[in-house]
């Protein structure tokens, strides 16, 4: 962790926990409230409970050009990538994404061609709709590994971050807790429901949340659609290609539009935004996530529609080796957020 | 330019309360404001609450809290000093403004952590009083209220029963505009240290501002010039003790510290000068900015020791520390001897504390010392020993405008046909001394709204 960045986190916490005007907006202020003085295990906690939902900034007497110059959304974001860096496995890779944005669509591209060289070299194998392309042995001999990396990677990332902050125990009620504010983006909405400050300064709106959802809700529903297939597959024995009318098909539609809708709208918002109130230094990296993220909702809704023309098999290299990156760069780019975000809010609901 | 119906003076509270009335009347309002953008809203930015009358439970406010109850409270901070009438008024008001501003876009929340349990009296704005400030600065420009930031108000023009002219600067350039109503809500002068120090003595030049270094009394002092009438005298302030260490202006709340009742406090001679322990520090620290302007250098110098570190809302600047009396002196500047002389007498006259409750009077008395401390009195010895500096903050003056009932000035020869004040610069009308959390922001939003209402009627 880099000590100037908590070091700066730590100066605006004890003056904001002076002053205390802003403890009803989210998770942070209560978290901060309860402490006189703060560890770095502390700093990194309220640093990834923080939502940069910027309603204390724009409520704050201390902001510059007063002396105090308190921006604490953005000392908290700086310190938020900083302990995913910090706390990511493998390290040679953990500060190669979050601040370039041109690194993940190089990722893009080389899991493109990866794609395409698949599809080329190893072909269908005699299956059906899209497994004429590609065949499901080795859709499963490139996604099985893809998808176990990033899951063990953050798995080792996220002890790292429970013994830094001090996390206990884990109990069903904790957990439960903290899927209940995540399902509702509760600290999105500010303490008085209205919402957050974002693509216009200090007016309060639901726009931010409601495109996070989005984009969650969509994702979600897109592994769903991955995992109702797989067990099609493999329990019922029933072959890919599904009919609309079936739960793979109805979960990938609608969290393909979601996805799609839902980046593209975050990504709207985010250039509207004030630069400075974020990590300022993740700004290329957080965008290329985003537009990575809706491009795998936006490939797949258009493998969907076109998936019974010719041009399948270049739209099935394109979505596949999109989701490929995407998975792959899980535990480098902003998508580790969201296992971070939900470790501090347990971690919140233990004390 | 576009015609004005009404020009406003300041950006505050009352400033906004008055601009959106007036607007809503169908008044063409424009705000100039002294402050640029992001210090906009005057000493409202550090404000945090609301004191509200109202007869039973309106949220985010409890139970019921009574015109009478509200006005005894008054009467007991302002020893008598209070302008029945307009008080009365302005309570009155205060139950039916709580959902005014809700209209206005503030959200409440409720009552503040670490406050001395004002959940049934005051109404706590979400994220403090900027967070209101940035609200009606919204609603009153969707309202088609202009707003002109960095323009201070340098003159106005007075002839016969009504202002011609508004003078002021912007963007370098010296403007004037000529509306038919002006309301002032500027403020009183406590920026200007020189004019402090006139009314003050040379000591005004240690006391540091609490608040905006805007409120510079400009139009305060040229209206009294041309014998526009005035309430209050020069050398009356609201002040407190806080940190010494706090910034000469704008260090707002968190400058404050509530640690004097579990210390001793001495002046730079280290000797002590007050009974510390008097009562809960919420209804003593006013009376501390004036002990400690009246001490050498206006300095008083607080000590604890270390059972006593976690008793009080965390300081926004550590204390300093040592583990010897001996180093905290040396620390602090003070004569060693003679500190450690002040604070054997001090323990000697301690007795049993067993009964020590740090948020009651607890009654744990010295005896046989002068000045006595009353409660918490336990003796400083448990190292390490921690120390602040406490200065005089002034928050605000109560030299400003007379007012009537319709928040109208006068002149010796009556009303001013077309001025109106409010807010600050006005609360003199209704508090001649002492203050009360929260009512502030009531004088604001009740003589807000009503000059506001009494301008737009004028200038239709």
């Amino acid at each position: 962790m880099q000590i100037d960045l908590i070091q700066e986190a730590r100066r605006q916490a004890e003056i904001c926990n002076a002053c205390r005007y802003c403890e009803s907006y989210c998770s942070v202020f209560p978290a901060l409230h309860r402490e006189r003085a703060f560890a770095d295990g502390d700093i990194t906690q309220l640093a990834n409970l923080c939502h940069n939902c910027r309603g204390c900034y724009y409520a704050c007497q201390y902001t510059a050009p007063h002396e105090f110059d308190l921006n604490l959304p953005k000392a908290l974001a700086e310190v938020r990538r900083d302990s995913w860096e910090s706390f990511a496995w493998p390290q040679p890779v953990a500060r190669k994404f979050h601040t370039h944005g041109s690194a993940i669509a190089l990722a893009l591209v080389v899991g493109l061609a990866l794609l395409f060289v698949a599809i080329r070299s190893i072909g269908s194998a005699g299956g059906i709709g899209f497994y004429a392309a590609l065949s499901h042995n080795a859709m499963v001999a490139i996604f099985m590994p893809a998808f176990l990396f990033p899951l063990a990677s953050i798995g080792f990332s996220l002890r790292r971050y429970w013994q830094s902050v001090g996390g206990k125990a884990i109990k069903l009620a904790h957990v439960t807790s903290a899927l209940r504010d995540v399902a509702k983006m509760k600290d999105l909405a500010a303490g008085h429901g209205d919402g957050c400050n974002f693509e216009d300064e200090d007016r309060f709106t639901h726009a931010r949340r409601y495109a996070h959802q989005a984009i969650m809700y969509g994702f979600f529903l897109c592994f769903a659609s991955t995992s109702t297939g797989t067990i099609m597959h493999y329990v019922f024995d029933i072959q890919a290609p599904y009919p609309l009318w079936s739960l793979p098909k109805i979960f990938g539609v609608t969290g393909g539009i979601l996805l799609t809708a839902g980046c593209g709208w975050m990504a709207w918002l985010k250039l509207r935004s004030e630069r400075e109130l974020g990590d300022a230094g993740a700004w290329g990296g957080d965008l290329g996530f985003i537009a990575l993220l809706g491009f795998v909702g936006f490939s797949g809704l258009v493998l969907y529609v076109l998936g019974v023309t010719a041009a399948m098999p270049t739209l099935l290299a394109f979505h596949l080796g999109a989701v490929l990156s995407f998975f792959v760069l899980t535990p480098f780019t902003k998508m580790a957020h969201g296992f971070y975000r939900l470790a501090a809010m347990v971690r919140n609901a233990q004390s | 330019m576009t015609p004005y119906d009404i020009v406003i003076i300041g950006g505050g509270n009352a400033a906004l309360c008055a601009a959106m009335t007036a607007a809503e009347a169908g008044a063409k309002v424009l705000i100039l404001e002294a402050a640029p953008k992001p210090y906009r809203g005057g000493n409202s930015r550090h404000t945090r609450n609301f004191r509200c009358m109202h007869s039973a439970p309106m949220w985010p406010l409890a139970d019921a809290y009574h015109e009478d109850e509200y006005f005894a409270d008054l009467l007991k901070v302002t020893g008598g000093k209070t302008d029945e009438h307009l008080a009365r008024m302005a309570i009155r008001a205060s139950e039916e403004c709580l959902p005014w501003m809700q209209d206005h876009g503030v959200k409440f929340q409720p009552s503040l952590s670490g406050t001395l349990s004002l959940g049934r009296t005051n109404a706590f704005f979400m994220g403090g009083g900027k967070g209101l400030v940035n609200a009606y600065y919204r609603t009153a420009q969707k309202l088609g209220v202009d707003v002109l930031y960095d323009a201070p108000v340098t003159h106005l023009e007075l002839s016969g029963d009504q202002v011609t002219g508004v003078d002021y600067t912007h963007e370098g350039a010296a403007k004037s505009v000529s509306p038919k109503a002006v309301i002032v809500a500027s403020g009183g002068f406590q920026a200007d240290l020189d004019w402090l120090t006139r009314a003050w003595g040379p000591a005004a030049k240690n006391f540091l501002i609490r608040g905006t270094p805007y409120n510079r009394g400009v139009v305060l002092a040229d209206l009294l010039a041309q014998d526009v009438q005035s309430v209050g005298d020069a050398d009356q302030c609201h002040a407190v003790a806080i940190d010494g260490r706090a910034p000469k202006f704008d260090g707002g709340i968190v400058t404050r510290l509530d640690c004097v009742p579990f210390s001793i406090v001495v002046n730079k001679n280290a000797e002590r000068f007050y009974d510390e322990g008097e009562d809960v520090w919420p209804k003593r620290y006013a009376i501390w900015g004036r002990l400690v302007a009246a001490q050498p250098d206006q300095v008083g110098y607080v000590i604890i020791d270390a059972k006593s570190l976690e008793l009080f809302m965390p300081s926004v600047f550590p204390p300093l520390k040592s583990d010897t009396l001996e180093g905290l002196a040396a620390q602090m500047d003070l004569p060693v001897g003679k500190l450690q002389e002040t604070v054997a007498a001090f323990n000697a006259a301690c007795g049993d504390t067993t009964n020590f409750h740090p948020t009651e009077l607890d009654g744990v008395a010295t005896t046989g010392l002068t000045p006595a401390k009353t409660n918490w009195a336990r003796p400083i010895t448990e190292p390490p020993f921690y120390g602040y500096s406490l200065r005089t903050g002034v928050t605000f003056t109560y030299l400003g405008l007379k007012v009537d009932a319709n928040a109208q000035c006068h002149s010796n020869e009556g009303p001013i046909k077309n001025l109106w004040a409010a807010g600050e610069t006005m609360a003199g009308s209704i508090l001649g001394q002492g203050y009360l959390a929260g009512f502030g922001m009531t004088i604001g939003t009740v003589f807000g709204r009503i000059a506001g209402r009494e301008a737009a009627k004028y200038a239709n």
